[in-house]
C-alpha cells in the first residue's frame, strides 16, 4: 500500500532530489488521469449496465448502480410493478397499476388486489430496490428462460481456438519473414520490406470480396480455418518484429554460425528468444485482432450457428425490433474476460526481455 | 608440425562494391602457430579474419583448410570457432547453455558435452559462473566465457578478432598473459587479429603486419623489430616509436637535416637520394653534460623510476625520443647531448620507403 502511495505521489527530479509537487506534475497527472478515464469509463459503464435488470436498461435508467422497479406476483392478476402510493395524509402504501396510467390511475393495493381505488398519478412512485441482475449472465451461459439459442460453450471454444491457432501461426509466419527481411542480405530486400508495409494503406473491406473468393476456391469456406488463414500475415506484424530484430547484433548470429548452427536454429533459438518483447506485443495485438474480428467472421461463418464466435453470438440479441441489451452487456462483460487475462499475463515479456540483453 | 600447412591463403581479394579492402594475400599457417594479424585501423585484418572464418566470402583467391579449398564451405562447416570482439555471448542463456551451444549443434552425447563444457570452466576458471547469464558478468568474466565457447568445440584454429580491446589495462593484461598459456597448453592453432603492436609483440609466434589491405612485412616479433621491412613496419613496432631523422643520402655518405654526418656502410648499390633515418629510443645515448654527436633541448621528460622518457627537439624542430634505463636529473629546456651509433640505424628510401640493407 506504502509502495503504491509513493508510486502515485511521485514528481518531478530524481530518486534522491525529487522536487515539490509543481504545475509540470499536475498537468502529467491530469493527462495521465485523462487517459484513464477515456480508456476505464466506456468498460466501467458496460459492467455496470451488464448488472442492471433488463427494465432499468430498457427504460435508459442513466443511475450507476443496478436499481429496479420490484415486481411482484399478485394472485389472479399475474407479475406487476410495484408503486407507492403516498396518501394525503403522508401514509405509504405499496400498490400495483389495475389499469392503464391516466391522470386518475386505477390502482390495488398488493395486500388487497381486489379493492381498487383511483390515485392521481402524481402520487404514484415507483418501488424500487437494488439488486443485481445475475439473470443477465445466468441466462445465456445456463440457457435458462429461453435462452436456448445461445450455446456459449460452443461461441468460446471456435473464439479461443481461432484466436490461439491464428496468433501461434501470426507470430510463427510474420517472424520468419522479419528474420529473411531483417537479416538476409539479397536483392529486392527492401522492396518487399515497402510491398508489404504498402499493404496497410488497402483498408481490408476493399480486398473483402477478393478474399471471400480466395477462401471459397480454398474449400474453406464456412470452416474455422477460413478465418485463421487469411488473417495469419500482417503487415503490421511483419513490419513490428523486422524493426525489432533490426537491433539484434549480426555478431550474434555470426557467433551461431561459428558454432555450427544450422539457419533454422538460429531463428528458433538466437533470433526468436531475443525478439519476445516484440513477439509479446505482436501477440497480444494479435488476440485483441482475433478475439473483437466481426466482419470476416460473419462473412465466412455465418451460415452454421455451431461455428459461431462470441462476437457473432452476440449478434442473436440484436433484433429488428428488440434487443436484448442486458444479455449484450452481459456476454459483452464476459468476452472482455480472456482478453484482459491475456494482456494481464503477456506485458511482463514487453519490459523483461529488453532487460536481458547483455550486449555492451 | 606437418608438411600441409592448416591455413593457406593464394591470392586472397576482398571488395565491398568498387572499394578494394584486401588486395592479393599470400599467407601461410602451420599447425599449431599464434599468428597475429596487426595493423592501423582500416587495413583490412578483421575483414581477413572474417574471411578465414566463413562469415564473409573472398572477392577472389582460394581459403585452403588442411589442403582442401574451402570457398564454398559455410563458416558453420569449417571447424573454425571464433572470439569476437563484442564476445556476442547469447544474452538470453545461461553460460553453460552458451558454452554447450556450439556442442549440441553437432549432436552430441549429452555426457561428453558435459564433459567438454565442464573442462573448459575449469580451465577458464568460471566453473562458479555457469548458472549465470551474460549480462550479470564483468567484462573479463564474459571474456572468459567467449573464449570458453570456442574452446570446447576443439576447433581447427582459434580466430581471435580484437578481444581485449574492451577490457582495461590491467585485465587486458593478465588475459593477454592467459591466451598465451591457453595457447601452450592447448597447442592449437591462433590467427588473434589486433591494433596493438604490444599485444602482438607479447604474444605472437608469427606477425602478419598489414597496411591498406597489404601484407607489409610477416616476420617472428624480435625479426620485426630488429629488421623492419619499410618505414611503416618500423614505426608501427615497438612502443615509444621509432625516431625518424630526415636527410640525404650520397654514396655512403648520409647527412641529417639535424646537422649530423656521418659515413654508413651500405650494403646496397645507392646513388644519391633522400633518406630517412631510424633510430629506437633506447639506442641513443644521453649526455647531462652536452657531450656527444648533437645538443637537443629537452621538450618533456616522464619519469616512469625503472625508465625515463625524454622528448627533445633539435634546433631544425625535429624531435626525438629517448629512453633511458635508469633515474637522471632533468628539467624542461635544459640542453643535453645525444650520441647515435651507427650500427643501431635503419635507413629507409626509394620506393615504399623500404629499409636500405645497413651493413653490421
Amino acid at each position: 500500500m506504502s509502495r503504491l502511495v509513493a508510486f502515485l505521489s511521485r514528481t518531478k527530479g530524481n530518486n534522491d532530489s525529487a522536487d515539490k509537487l509543481g504545475a509540470q506534475d499536475l498537468l502529467a497527472y491530469g493527462y495521465l488521469v485523462l487517459g484513464v478515464l477515456i480508456i476505464l469509463v466506456p468498460v466501467f459503464w458496460t459492467f455496470l449496465s451488464s448488472i442492471k435488470p433488463e427494465r432499468a436498461i430498457d427504460g435508459f435508467d442513466t443511475r450507476l448502480l443496478p436499481i429496479a422497479q420490484i415486481e411482484a406476483q399478485i394472485e389472479g392478476v399475474g407479475r406487476k410493478t410495484v408503486w407507492n402510493y403516498t396518501a394525503e395524509d403522508g401514509s405509504v402504501t405499496d400498490v400495483f397499476k389495475a389499469g392503464p396510467t391516466r391522470q386518475m390511475t386505477d390502482v390495488a393495493p398488493l395486500a388487497d388486489p381486489g379493492a381498487v381505488i383511483q390515485v392521481e398519478r402524481d402520487r404514484l412512485a415507483p418501488a424500487e430496490e437494488i439488486r443485481v441482475a445475475t439473470e443477465n449472465y445466468l441466462d445465456p451461459l445456463l440457457k435458462r428462460n429461453g435462452q436456448d439459442n445461445f450455446s456459449f460453450g460452443t461461441y468460446l471454444f471456435n473464439s479461443v481456438f481461432i484466436t490461439v491457432v491464428a496468433t501461434l501461426i501470426t507470430l510463427l509466419i510474420n517472424a520468419m519473414a522479419a528474420f529473411a527481411l531483417s537479416k538476409y542480405r539479397f536483392r529486392g530486400r527492401l522492396t518487399f520490406t515497402l510491398l508489404i508495409v504498402a499493404t496497410l494503406l488497402i483498408p481490408s473491406s476493399i480486398i473483402l470480396v477478393s478474399l471471400f473468393f480466395v477462401v471459397w476456391s480454398f474449400g474453406i469456406f464456412g470452416s474455422l480455418w477460413g478465418v485463421i488463414i487469411p488473417a495469419a500475415a500482417t503487415p503490421t506484424g511483419v513490419f513490428l518484429l523486422r524493426q525489432y530484430m533490426l537491433t539484434i547484433p549480426d555478431e550474434l548470429l555470426e557467433a551461431a554460425r561459428m558454432d555450427a548452427a544450422s539457419e533454422w536454429r538460429i531463428f528458433w533459438r538466437i533470433v526468436l528468444p531475443l525478439s519476445l518483447p516484440a513477439l509479446s506485443v505482436l501477440a497480444i495485438l494479435s488476440v485483441i485482432w482475433r478475439w473483437n474480428d466481426f466482419l470476416w467472421p460473419l462473412i465466412v461463418l455465418i451460415s452454421d450457428p455451431a461455428k459461431h464466435t462470441i462476437q457473432l453470438g452476440l449478434t442473436q440479441y440484436a433484433g429488428e425490433f428488440d434487443s436484448d441489451f442486458h444479455y449484450i452487456l452481459a456476454m459483452t462483460v464476459v468476452s472482455l474476460i480472456p482478453i484482459t487475462l491475456v494482456f494481464v499475463w503477456l506485458q511482463r515479456f514487453i519490459t523483461t526481455g529488453i532487460a536481458t540483453t547483455g550486449l555492451k | 608440425m606437418t608438411d600441409t600447412p592448416t591455413l593457406e591463403l593464394k591470392n586472397i581479394r576482398k571488395s565491398f562494391g568498387a572499394v578494394d579492402v584486401i588486395h592479393g594475400i599470400d599467407l601461410q599457417i602451420a599447425d599449431g602457430e599464434f599468428v597475429v594479424f596487426v595493423g592501423p585501423s582500416g587495413c583490412g585484418k578483421s575483414t581477413l579474419l572474417r574471411l578465414i572464418a566463413g562469415l564473409d566470402d573472398p572477392t577472389s583467391g582460394d581459403i585452403v583448410l588442411k589442403g582442401k579449398r574451402v570457398n564454398a564451405v559455410p563458416a558453420s562447416e569449417r571447424g573454425l570457432s571464433m572470439v569476437f570482439q563484442s564476445y556476442a555471448l547469447y544474452p538470453h542463456m545461461s553460460v553453460r547453455a552458451n558454452l554447450s551451444f556450439g556442442l549440441e549443434n553437432f549432436r552430441m552425447d549429452r555426457a561428453e558435452i558435459k564433459r567438454r563444457v565442464d573442462d573448459a570452466a575449469t580451465l577458464l576458471q568460471i566453473d562458479h559462473l555457469m548458472g549465470r547469464r551474460p549480462g550479470q558478468l564483468s567484462g573479463g568474466q564474459r571474456q572468459r566465457v567467449a573464449i570458453g565457447r570456442a574452446i570446447v568445440r576443439e576447433p581447427l584454429i582459434f580466430l581471435f578478432d580484437e578481444p581485449l580491446s574492451n577490457l582495461d589495462a590491467e585485465l587486458r593484461l593478465q588475459m593477454r598473459v592467459e591466451i598465451s598459456n591457453l595457447h601452450a597448453d592447448l597447442g592449437n592453432t591462433m590467427i588473434y587479429v589486433t591494433h596493438d603492436q604490444t599485444e602482438a609483440m607479447t604474444m605472437a609466434d608469427r606477425i602478419v603486419v598489414l597496411r591498406g589491405g597489404r601484407i607489409e612485412q610477416v616476420g617472428k616479433p624480435l625479426d620485426l623489430y630488429n629488421h623492419p621491412a619499410n618505414k611503416f613496419v618500423a614505426g608501427f613496432i615497438g612502443a615509444p616509436q621509432m625516431n625518424f631523422l630526415r636527410g640525404t643520402l650520397d654514396g655512403t655518405t648520409l647527412t641529417l637535416d639535424c646537422g649530423l654526418t656521418r659515413e654508413v656502410p651500405l650494403a646496397e648499390k645507392w646513388t644519391s637520394g633522400p633518406v630517412t633515418l631510424g633510430i629506437r629510443p633506447e639506442a641513443i645515448g644521453v649526455s647531462l653534460e652536452g657531450d656527444g654527436d648533437r645538443q637537443v633541448k629537452v621538450q618533456n621528460f616522464e619519469q616512469l623510476g625503472s625508465v625515463t622518457y625524454i622528448y627533445a627537439a633539435f634546433d631544425n624542430g625535429e624531435t626525438l625520443t629517448v629512453q633511458i634505463g635508469r633515474q637522471i636529473p632533468l628539467k624542461r629546456g635544459q640542453i643535453i647531448g645525444v650520441a647515435l651509433t651507427t650500427k643501431d640505424f635503419h635507413l629507409f628510401g626509394g620506393e615504399g620507403e623500404r629499409a636500405l640493407g645497413v651493413a653490421p
